[in-house]
């Protein structure tokens, strides 16, 4: 390394330097975390259909009890510590689009209800909103086409 | 008197630090120099409402600390030189407001506390100033919400990620006789862009400006690393150090054992999984007053070296793809 090093030598040098991730760990913990609040989503829906709630109420009820553990553990600050974790295997599942929103809401509550929680209560979640509905009305275009055709 | 050589301004009295505090939070408390800290709050709050009214509770409590400690009272201080991470230094602002002394706000990112310690001396040298006041502070989760995501939102950190330092410290420079630790020479930063990108490799954006203002400083000065028993940098973490440390010995300016970082002595970083290290404008400030400047005066160190370090950057400049420019900012401290 010389004091005139370009730009692109010097980004491949800290390139060189910089540790990476430990992506076998993270996978590990990842595949074992999100694995574990999959297995809880499928114990309540277990649950909930041997309670005759039906197939499509069934996953219903699921979704709104995962998004309320997720939102609570999110509320009582240890779904981060998880995350800490779990990495990826937190973020996937519905409990860390849960977490997406209420953590937000919670940070910007010093800013007011409105402009503040209200306002800023997407900014993590919004671009998936944004996207998610967009691919889904692609999708459902192309679903429409074809069965005309 | 002042003596401009090269990118240098030596001064030849040199303003003594009159009193200095640090004030640090929780994590800073069980880090290795717990102990040096004139003030730990348990509660990130510290009672207040917000984050940032938090962090204008402890530069206020770092301000009013160094005041005691010097002697003086608000009213003998001729200037208010004082800076922080968030929007418009808006903490600085509420701390300068409750004092009643004229303020001149800096923004240097990270190398705030060297920056206000470096025109503190000029001008209190100059005579311009009889007394400068000079503060810092950072606060965790301030610059979380500012720069990174809300702290309750789960996400993992690289391993090139530096934790921002809560805390405040504050120095009081004046003119006069006697032991002391004075400001000896003052060499400002040139702001170097080499392209980096990634916001969470400060250390890597940064290096390239401290390995520029040291080998100014040495050249320029006709000085060479030994003759300081202390070089920091203000918060590089691992990364940063590390190439610096290479960069100066292939410049001929082997730094050697006597470089460390301030953003490496603040936490324990095994033990309270820091990753790289400390940053933010309270990193430097706190392991200074608290830490160096004590191990000065009890003639551990006679002469020191920091060279403040920051990335001039903001979340919108980084959104929109810009790279991160560095600076660093250098002091020259000695207790004779």
């Amino acid at each position: 390394m010389n004091m005139n090093m370009n730009k692109e030598a010097y980004l491949a040098y800290v390139k060189q330097v910089t540790p990476a991730s430990p992506l076998g760990k993270d996978l590990f913990f990842s595949f074992l975390v999100g694995g574990a609040i999959c297995t809880v989503g499928q114990l309540f829906s277990h649950f909930y259909l041997s309670m005759n709630l039906g197939r499509d109420a069934a996953s219903t009820a699921t979704s709104i009890t995962m998004i309320f553990l997720g939102a609570a553990l999110t509320a009582l600050n240890l779904y981060d510590d998880l995350a800490k974790v779990g990495g990826a295997g937190t973020i996937i599942p519905i409990t860390g689009f849960a977490n997406s929103i209420v953590s937000p809401a919670m940070e910007f509550k010093s800013e007011g209800l409105v402009l503040g929680l209200a306002a800023k209560m997407f900014v993590v979640a919004g671009p998936v909103l944004v996207y998610g509905i967009l691919t889904s009305s692609i999708y459902g275009l192309v679903l429409l086409l074809m069965q005309r055709l | 008197m002042l003596k401009r050589t090269g990118s240098v301004t030596l001064l030849e009295e040199g303003p003594l630090v009159l009193g200095s505090s640090a004030v640090g939070g929780k994590k800073e408390a069980e880090g290795p120099l717990g102990g040096c800290f004139d003030f730990l709050y348990s509660d990130p709050r510290a009672g207040q409402k917000s984050w940032e009214k938090a962090e204008t509770a402890m530069q206020d409590k770092a301000v009013s600390l160094a005041l005691k400690k010097s002697g003086l009272s608000a009213s003998e201080v001729d200037l208010l030189l004082n800076g922080d991470l968030v929007n418009q230094c808006t903490p600085s602002c509420y701390t300068a407001s409750k004092l009643g002394i004229p303020l001149a706000g800096l923004f240097g990112a990270c190398s705030t506390a060297a920056e206000s310690l470096g025109l503190g001396a000029l001008l209190v040298e100059s005579g311009a100033l009889r007394t400068a006041l000079c503060v810092t502070s950072s606060h965790f989760c301030t610059a979380e919400r500012q720069f990174r995501t809300p702290l309750a939102y789960g996400a993992q950190r690289a391993p090139s990620a530096q934790w921002t330092v809560t805390g405040a410290g504050a120095f009081v420079l004046g003119q006069g006789g006697g032991r002391g630790v004075r400001l000896r020479a003052v060499c400002f930063g040139r702001p170097i862009d080499m392209g980096v990108t990634d916001a969470s490799n400060m250390g890597a954006a940064m290096a390239p400006a401290a390995c520029d203002t040291f080998s100014r400083f040495f050249t320029d000065s006709s000085r060479s690393p030994s003759d300081f028993d202390l070089i920091l940098t203000g918060d590089l973490g691992q990364i940063g150090h590390r190439i610096v440390s290479e960069r100066m010995e292939q410049l001929g300016l082997p730094l050697g054992d006597r470089y460390n970082d301030c953003g490496l002595m603040v936490y324990d970083l095994q033990r309270q999984d820091m990753h790289a290290g400390g940053s933010g404008c309270g990193c430097s400030a706190v392991v200074l007053a608290g830490d160096v400047l004590s191990r000065m005066r009890a003639g551990t160190f006679k002469n020191v070296l920091l060279a403040g370090t920051g990335a001039l950057m903001s979340p919108m400049s980084l959104q929109q793809g810009d790279s991160i420019v560095g600076v660093a900012h250098l002091v020259w401290l000695s207790c004779e």
